[in-house]
C-alpha cells in the first residue's frame, strides 16, 4: 500500500508537467498579451515601453526558453511576479488567499457530505416517502441553480429580510455560514442523489439480506453493511469535489466579498496574467491528483477486496 | 447506458392492429405518440414545458410587451422600488427593470437555443462520421474529444471570450466550440450500437448508399437521446451566458442579460435587494423548467433509464 501510494505520488510529476505544457501552449496561442492595458478602452503602452517590459519579464525570449525558465523556477515554488498585481509575487498572493478558499471549501465539503449522505440514505431506505421527494427536489435544484443565483437568494432571505446573518465579509464565523451554504448546497443535492442510487442497489444485495436474517438491527445493517459498500461511488465524486471547491469559487467570493483565490481563475485568464494562470492551474492539478490518490486509498478501506499492487 | 438504447416501444405497451402497407410509418409515429403520452402523464415535465413555452413566448413578443425601451435612461426616476409606473422598479440609471427583464428573456433564449443549433451542427456530423466509418477516423476524432473533455469548460469559455471580446456572436462561438463534444460522443455511441443491427444490414442489402443509411436510417433512430441532450444543453448554455455576462465578458451593455443584470446590480443588494433578485429568480426558474422538461423527456423517450 505504501509502495503504491509513493508510486502514485511520483506519477504526479509527469502529469503536472503535461498539464503545465498544455496550459502554456494554449495560453500563448490565445491572442493578447499581459502587456495589453487591463482597463477596457485604455490607451496601449508605447512600442518601446512594451519592448522594454517584455525584455524585463523575459517575454521576448523564444517560447521553449520561457517554458524552461518557468520550470527551473517552479521547482523552488517561484512562479514569478503577477502581471496584474505588479508589485507582488504570485506565490505570495496564493499563500495569502488559498488558506481562506481552502477553509471555506472544507466547510462546504463537510456540510454537503454529512447532510447529503444522510439525506440520500434516508431517501433510499424510505423510498417514495416525503424525504425521498425532498432528496430528488434538492438534487434537481442543486444541479439547475447557478451558485450566484442561490447566493443572491440566500442573502435576500437571511441577511436582508430576516436580518439574522451579515450580508458579506469574512471576519467572524457568522460571516462563514451563508457562503458555506451557497457553495455546499449544489453539491449536497448531487451527493444525496449518488448516495440514494447507490444505497438502493446495495439494500437489495444478498449480504444485506443475510445480515438482516442474522437478526442485526436495522440501524446497524444500514451503517455497517449497506453504507460501507454504498459509499464507493460517492467517494469517487467527493475526491475531485474537494479539489474543485477547495480552490475557491469566483462567484461565491465576489458575492460575499471573500478574499479567496477563486477570483484568480477568472481574472488571470481575462488579464492574461501568465504567471498566475500557470500557478492556479498547477495548484488545482496537484490538488486534484492528490485527491484522486486519496480516493483510491479510501476504496481499499471501504472494501478490503480492492487490493493494490 | 445510453449507448445500448434501442428506440423500440417497451414491452407491455399495447400494440394496435395496423394495415401492413402503413406499417413503417405507424411504427414510428407509435413511438413518438407513446413518448408524448408518457410525457403528458409527468406533472413536473408538463409544468416545465408550460414554463418553457411561456418564456419563449415572452422572448418572441418582447417588442410588444415591454413598456419602455430597455436602454432608455431616466435619471429623474433612478433607484425606484416597484410601483404603478414601473412594475419591477428602476435601476440606478433609471432604466425600467421590467423591460430589461423581458429583453433579458430574449437574450437568454437566443443564446440557449441558438448555441444548441451550432452544437448540433458541429457535434452530430462529427459523431456520425466517427460512429459510422469507425477505424482510424474514429480513433483520431475521439482523442480530440478526450482532450476537449479534460479542459474545464467554463475556464475555456472565459479564455475564448477574453480573446475574442464580448458580444452575442462570440458567445455562440465559445459555447459551440466547447459544447459539441458531449453531443458528438453521444451520436457516435448511438451509431456504433445501431450500425450492426439487422435493419441497417437490410438497408445496405437493398443498395442504400452510406448517405442514405446515415440520414434515413441511423439518424432517425438516434434522435431521442440527441433531443434529450439538447434539452439539457439549453440551460447549460443559458448558465454559461449568465456567468460570462456576470463576469463582464458576455453580452455587450446596454443589451440586457439576466446574468449581466445580477452582476451589475449585486453591489446594490443591501439597499435595493429587488434589482438583482428579479433576474436571479428568472435565471433559476428558466434553468429549473428546462431541467424538469429534460428529466421528463428522458423518462418519456427512454423508459429503460427510469429508476
Amino acid at each position: 500500500m505504501l509502495q503504491y501510494a509513493l508510486q502514485r505520488i511520483a506519477w504526479l510529476i509527469p502529469t503536472l508537467l503535461a498539464m503545465a505544457l498544455v496550459t502554456f501552449i494554449i495560453m500563448h496561442a490565445t491572442p493578447g498579451s499581459p502587456l495589453d492595458p487591463q482597463a477596457p478602452n485604455a490607451n496601449p503602452l508605447s512600442p518601446e515601453l512594451q519592448r522594454n517590459l517584455a525584455e524585463k519579464y523575459g517575454l521576448d525570449k523564444p517560447l521553449y526558453i520561457q517554458f524552461f525558465t518557468f520550470l527551473k523556477n517552479v521547482v523552488r515554488l517561484d512562479f514569478g511576479f503577477s502581471y496584474i498585481y505588479k508589485t507582488r509575487s504570485v506565490s505570495e498572493i496564493i499563500a495569502g488567499t488559498f488558506p481562506i478558499s481552502l477553509q471555506l471549501g472544507i466547510m462546504a465539503f463537510v456540510f454537503a457530505t454529512v447532510v447529503g449522505v444522510t439525506l440520500g440514505t434516508l431517501a433510499a431506505v424510505h423510498q417514495n416517502s416525503w424525504i425521498d421527494y425532498l432528496c430528488v427536489f434538492l438534487a434537481t435544484m442543486g444541479v439547475s441553480l447557478p451558485n450566484f443565483v442561490t447566493g443572491i437568494l440566500l442573502i435576500v432571505l437571511f441577511a436582508i429580510t430576516l436580518g439574522v446573518l451579515p450580508v458579506s465579509g469574512w471576519d467572524s464565523p457568522r460571516n462563514w455560514i451563508l457562503p458555506t451554504l451557497t457553495l455546499g448546497l449544489p453539491e449536497l443535492g448531487i451527493i444525496a442523489r449518488y448516495t440514494r442510487a447507490s444505497v438502493l442497489e446495495v439494500v437489495r444485495a444478498d449480504y444485506t439480506r443475510t445480515a438482516r436474517a442474522k437478526g442485526v438491527a436495522q440501524r446497524a445493517v444500514i451503517i455497517r453493511h449497506v453504507l460501507k459498500n454504498a459509499l464507493i461511488p460517492v467517494v469517487t465524486y467527493l475526491g475531485p469535489l474537494l479539489a474543485a471547491i477547495g480552490t475557491g469559487s469566483f462567484f461565491v467570493e465576489l458575492i460575499y466579498s471573500i478574499p479567496g483565490m477563486g477570483k484568480f481563475f477568472v481574472l488571470s485568464m481575462s488579464g492574461r496574467d501568465y504567471n498566475m494562470i500557470m500557478a492556479v492551474i498547477l495548484l488545482y492539478g496537484a490538488f486534484l491528483g492528490v485527491m484522486n490518490l486519496v480516493v483510491d486509498l479510501a476504496y481499499g478501506l471501504l472494501d478490503p477486496r480492492i487490493k493494490y499492487g | 447506458m445510453r449507448e445500448t438504447l434501442a428506440p423500440i416501444p417497451p414491452a407491455g405497451q399495447p400494440v394496435e392492429a395496423r394495415a401492413p402497407s402503413l406499417r413503417r410509418l405507424h411504427r414510428q409515429t407509435g413511438f413518438w405518440h407513446d413518448a408524448l403520452r408518457r410525457l403528458l402523464r409527468n406533472r413536473l415535465a408538463v409544468v416545465g414545458a408550460v414554463m418553457v413555452a411561456t418564456i419563449l413566448l415572452v422572448a418572441a413578443t418582447a417588442d410588444i410587451l415591454t413598456p419602455y425601451p430597455y436602454a432608455k435612461t431616466n435619471f429623474a426616476h433612478g433607484y425606484e422600488s416597484p410601483n404603478a409606473r414601473y412594475p419591477l422598479g428602476t435601476d440606478p440609471l433609471g432604466r425600467d427593470l421590467l423591460s430589461r427583464m423581458i429583453y433579458g428573456a430574449r437574450i437568454s433564449m437566443i443564446v440557449g437555443v441558438g448555441s444548441q443549433v451550432l452544437v448540433i451542427l458541429i457535434g452530430v456530423p462529427i459523431g456520425a462520421m466517427a460512429g459510422y466509418f469507425g477505424g482510424r477516423l474514429d480513433l483520431y476524432l475521439m482523442r480530440v474529444v478526450d482532450v476537449m473533455y479534460a479542459f474545464p469548460t467554463l475556464l475555456f469559455v472565459i479564455l475564448i471570450m477574453s480573446a475574442l471580446g464580448a458580444g452575442l456572436f462570440n458567445i455562440f462561438l465559445a459555447i459551440g466550440v466547447t459544447g459539441w463534444v458531449t453531443l458528438c460522443r453521444l451520436t457516435r455511441g448511438q451509431f456504433l450500437a445501431l450500425r450492426e443491427q439487422e435493419f441497417i444490414m437490410g438497408a445496405r442489402a437493398v443498395g442504400a448508399t452510406s448517405w442514405q443509411v446515415i440520414l434515413r436510417h441511423l439518424l432517425p433512430n438516434a434522435l431521442a437521446p440527441i433531443i434529450i441532450a439538447v434539452t439539457f444543453g439549453v440551460p447549460r448554455a443559458i448558465f454559461t451566458e449568465a456567468a460570462l455576462s456576470f463576469i463582464g465578458v458576455g453580452i455587450n451593455p446596454p443589451l440586457p442579460s439576466w446574468g449581466g443584470m445580477v452582476g451589475e446590480y449585486q453591489p446594490y443588494l443591501r439597499s435595493y435587494w429587488y434589482m438583482a433578485t428579479f433576474p436571479a429568480v428568472a435565471i433559476g426558474l428558466t434553468m429549473l423548467s428546462f431541467s424538469f422538461l429534460g428529466d421528463g423527456l428522458r423518462d418519456a423517450l427512454d423508459p429503460t433509464l427510469r429508476r
